[in-house]
């Protein structure tokens, strides 16, 4: 590809980033077949952010999209990270939860429905604590209903990233897809420099940040299943083959003596060049991984 | 944090299956058994302290790597074990602070180790195993999702000594930009926020909270008494589905999870539609 090709893909580009969640969520599904459920209009939002002097919002940051995907039926349900970090609350989490397992229902009626989940969260709205968490854990034990079924997706594209309890989340998705830009990782580079010191982890050193939870490492370690560009169609594309693709023979999160062995082959007297690791693992696409 | 955290888990492990040692093969920071419990034969796991654990910030009862891998491994067993036979119950007796936050671990993808946990209770569950989470200490962040979270029913002591939340006192008022007093103040009065296991059973999540006098070191009769609560804990599930419905038809979660109940219905009718 010549520089100026390059160039003009890039200006070209339709930024997913850039998106917001409903249109995040809305570009994923074949054109004009989505509709959105409980919108902001239905005006159920979350009870506990206004007794804290917070302002909520009539979504409660999470959208939910039936439509198609590919010909086939499919729910997305898309997390804001412009509000409150895309933590999960009552509300958005059983949103979440809700609607995976309407999905659930239907595949159980012979109606295949795959779900997408978009992920740009930091874990528990800490101002519903307890009932985020108890949500998260609700939507974990949805998923693993759903995926037995038909394929559950998590895409992360960023600014926000994957972390926290909806790390754990998407462990447990049939498929994950990235941008370089997106981070997935369980606790941010703040929390690991609070608790274990700055030697640890140097929250401020963002080439390590993403060298470790960046798009572009987690898929080659195999643990993302596409590597996508800031570009609508690419993601869209991405997902429309993974719904296609079907629930995988084995799920990343039910192989444990591969993972296992391999956590236990490691030297833990020193720290990693995150690159090593990608050479220990096997890259992605490999035969081990798809074992 | 409480300068207990461990000591509970290893008591009661020890009371339920008269030993307190890893099976062959694991770290020393997972306790798994097989003991009697009524008419079943039980699989108790415990995450416990491991001052020489392989992984340095790992060294405190934090679930890590090897503990994720290490009961995901244990769980996924029974599973296979009982394929053909009765479904033993699985007892997770949980008294960790937090998961373990090192460099190493976000490096090797500690959140995959959890996720493989939590893939293996659910699972444990969806199949028919009766399983049991037994609060006698911290649960904290990412442990009760690990470790915890995907049981049929969840049972914790009523004591001080005992914290399920989502994160620790000081995290927590950082990140929202308030004082400990401040956050505390808020606490009070507003149960999801509430660091009082007393304040948590309000929430509908819990089976039953349970009281022993000195629960790191409780008498033969007190040891009986919690047996039998996990004995009705494990029939109640028996007779019941395999999904966590129970979390949202509870008296507690009638009254305080009114939001969730409507999210579901409302949602529930506008999909049909």
């Amino acid at each position: 590809m010549s520089n100026k090709e390059y160039n003009a893909n890039f200006i070209n580009r339709q930024s997913f980033i850039e998106l917001d969640a409903r249109e995040r969520a809305k570009a994923l599904f074949d054109a004009g077949t989505s509709r959105e459920l409980l919108g902001p209009f239905d005006r159920v939002e979350s009870p506990w952010l206004p007794m804290q002097g917070v302002t909520p919002q009539e979504d409660d940051g999470c959208v939910v999209m039936k439509g198609k995907i590919g010909r086939q039926a499919a729910v997305v349900v898309a997390l804001e990270g412009a509000f409150q970090g895309g933590s999960l609350g009552e509300v958005s989490g059983g949103k979440m939860a809700a609607a995976l397992d309407l999905a659930r229902v239907d595949n159980e009626k012979g109606i295949p429905t795959s779900a997408v989940i978009l992920l740009e969260t930091g874990g528990v709205r800490l101002q519903e604590a307890n009932l985020g968490e108890a949500a998260i854990a609700e939507i974990m034990a949805s998923i693993l209903v759903l995926r037995k079924h038909a394929p559950v997706i998590c895409v992360t594209a960023g600014t926000v990233g994957c972390f926290g309890g909806m790390s754990l989340a998407a462990g447990l998705c049939s498929y994950v897809v990235m941008t370089r830009e997106a981070r997935l990782g369980m606790n941010g580079p703040e929390v690991i420099e609070q608790e274990s010191g700055v030697d640890e982890f140097d929250s401020g050193d963002h080439a390590l940040i993403w060298a470790i939870d960046g798009g572009e490492q987690r898929y080659a370690m195999g643990l993302a299943d596409a590597l996508v560009d800031d570009d609508t169609p690419q993601v869209a594309d991405a997902v429309r083959r993974l719904v296609s693709q079907g629930v995988p023979p084995v799920h990343r999160s039910s192989q444990v003596a591969l993972y296992r062995s391999r956590i236990a082959a490691l030297d833990t007297s020193r720290q990693w060049d995150p690159q090593e690791l990608r050479a220990l693992w096997t890259t992605n696409g490999s035969e081990e991984e798809k074992r | 944090m409480s300068e207990f955290t461990g000591v509970r888990g290893t008591v009661w492990f020890r009371a339920f299956t008269g030993q307190a040692s890893p099976m062959p093969g694991d770290p020393k920071s997972v306790l798994t058994a097989d003991a009697p419990l009524g008419d079943d034969h039980a699989r108790f796991l415990c995450v416990v302290p491991d001052p020489h654990a392989r992984f340095p910030c790992a060294r405190h009862g934090e679930v890590g790597l090897e503990e994720g891998y290490t009961l995901a491994t244990r769980v996924r067993e029974v599973l296979e074990q009982d394929k053909n036979t009765v479904k033993r119950p699985i007892i997770a007796i949980v008294d960790s602070k937090n998961q373990a936050y090192g460099r190493r671990e976000e490096t090797a993808g500690i959140f995959l180790a959890c996720a493989a946990a939590i893939d293996a209770y659910g699972s444990a569950r969806l199949a028919g195993h009766p399983v049991i989470a037994f609060v006698v200490g911290q649960a904290i962040s990412g442990v009760p999702l690990t470790h915890g979270y995907q049981a049929n029913r969840i049972l914790a002591f009523d004591d001080d000594g005992v914290m399920i939340h989502a994160m620790h006192k000081a995290a927590a008022a950082r990140i929202t930009l308030r004082s400990v007093e401040e956050l505390e103040k808020l606490a009070k009065e507003i149960a999801p926020m509430s660091y009082d296991i007393r304040d948590y059973a309000k929430l509908g999540l819990l089976f039953r909270l349970l009281h022993v006098e000195n629960p790191e070191n409780p008498s033969a009769k007190e040891i009986e008494a919690v047996q039998n609560e996990l004995i009705a804990a494990i029939e109640d599930t028996r007779k019941g589905p395999v999904d966590l419905g129970s979390r949202l038809e509870s008296k507690g979660a009638q009254e305080i999870r009114r939001a969730s109940i409507i999210t579901r219905n409302m949602l529930e009718a506008q999909w049909a539609e």
